[in-house]
């Protein structure tokens, strides 16, 4: 059992190594309100080499999707992606008013300044799947983008 | 038919216009007697908000991105106008009323502006209402659950309550608070 978890536990320091090459910044998700089943998930994600997310989880929604928006003659038009391929070295951006990580069926009210755990599934070329740890924090329900914290927002003016 | 054409864009162009960044809507035929029901289960109409300047939108509690933006900018709007931010109605209609309750829409709303207005219909109300303004909205299957395309055109009533204006999504609270300011040096 001991060497198991060695093992077990090297294999995980490997799989952090390999995954180094993905970074994530600035995770927010959007507070809700309570009975509201839905929020989003933004970030920033910097893949080193070419890659591929293809899933988000995290244990406070039941489903969580990867969706895009597009407004289309000033319709809103949202829905579920297969995947976002993150190009080798340029930063993709899960923003309001884009991509963003749909959490559906969430099972308690997200409140603004905590934080959540969210796991995302990286592929790269070779098919090979990596899971990234991440902690996103609440943001307010007002907030409109990554940048908006009212200490930056106070900062502008 | 060609002078008429030429007349109007002429028309359009001369200084004697107001210049609105959103869609000038003024003269649009529209019918916006439709009936709603606020969260305290009050039958209401847009009529009821003469008097006011109106921001209406069509949306639903369970948007995660054009709906909280909207209401992040109807707040921004509210705070840049100052002391004439009194004179204006925020209205939240929502094209979600199934999983929308009163209650929900309350929340929702009170966490932006505790004066925001939430109106929910039965369906077929929904549906008059959203056909009033040409507003569009489609469920779409997301997951176990579903999503709603809607047009995310924010509308500007005077405080007449004619239609004035179709802000579109991109534009920024600068845009309303311009646009607002035009309509209330009108009417003064």
């Amino acid at each position: 059992m001991k060497s198991f978890l060695i093992i077990l536990f090297s294999l995980l320091i490997h799989a952090g190594a390999a995954f180094a090459q993905v970074q994530v910044s600035e995770p927010w998700i959007r507070a809700t309100v309570p009975a509201q089943k839905t929020s989003g998930a933004y970030m920033q994600i910097n893949a080193a080499k070419e890659a591929r997310l293809v899933s988000v989880s995290t244990p406070v929604a039941g489903i969580s999707e990867i969706h895009e928006m597009a407004m289309v003659n000033n319709v809103m038009k949202m829905g579920a992606i297969k995947g976002l391929d993150l190009p080798a070295g340029r930063a993709v951006e899960l923003k309001p008013g884009g991509y963003h990580v749909m959490l559906l069926n969430l099972k308690r009210q997200l409140k603004e300044g905590e934080t959540v755990p969210l796991t995302l599934v990286v592929e790269g070329p070779d098919k090979k799947r990596q899971s990234i740890e991440i902690k996103a924090v609440v943001r307010p329900i007002q907030a409109t983008g990554a940048t908006d914290a009212p200490a930056m927002h106070e900062m502008k003016h | 038919m060609f002078i008429l054409v030429l007349v109007l864009v002429l028309g359009a162009c001369s200084n004697e216009q107001p210049k609105f960044t959103g869609i000038d809507l003024t003269g649009s035929k529209t019918d916006l007697q439709f009936t709603l029901t606020d969260v305290d289960g009050k039958d209401r109409t847009l009529a009821d908000f003469r008097g006011s300047y109106v921001m209406v939108f069509y949306g639903f509690t369970q948007c995660p991105d054009v709906c909280p933006t909207t209401l992040a900018r109807a707040v921004e709007v509210k705070k840049k106008l100052g002391s004439d931010g009194q004179k204006l109605k925020v209205v939240f209609i929502s094209v979600d009323p199934e999983r929308d309750t009163a209650e929900l829409v309350r929340n929702y709303l009170q966490a932006f502006d505790r004066e925001f207005i939430g109106l929910r219909g039965t369906p077929e109300q929904t549906q008059i209402a959203a056909k009033a303004l040409h507003v569009f909205y489609e469920k779409v299957p997301s997951g176990s659950s579903y999503s709603i395309n809607h047009t995310a055109i924010t509308y500007i009533l005077d405080a007449q309550g004619n239609l004035r204006l179709g802000m579109r999504n991109e534009q920024g609270a600068d845009d309303y608070v311009a646009d607002l300011r035009t309509l209330m040096k009108q009417s003064s």
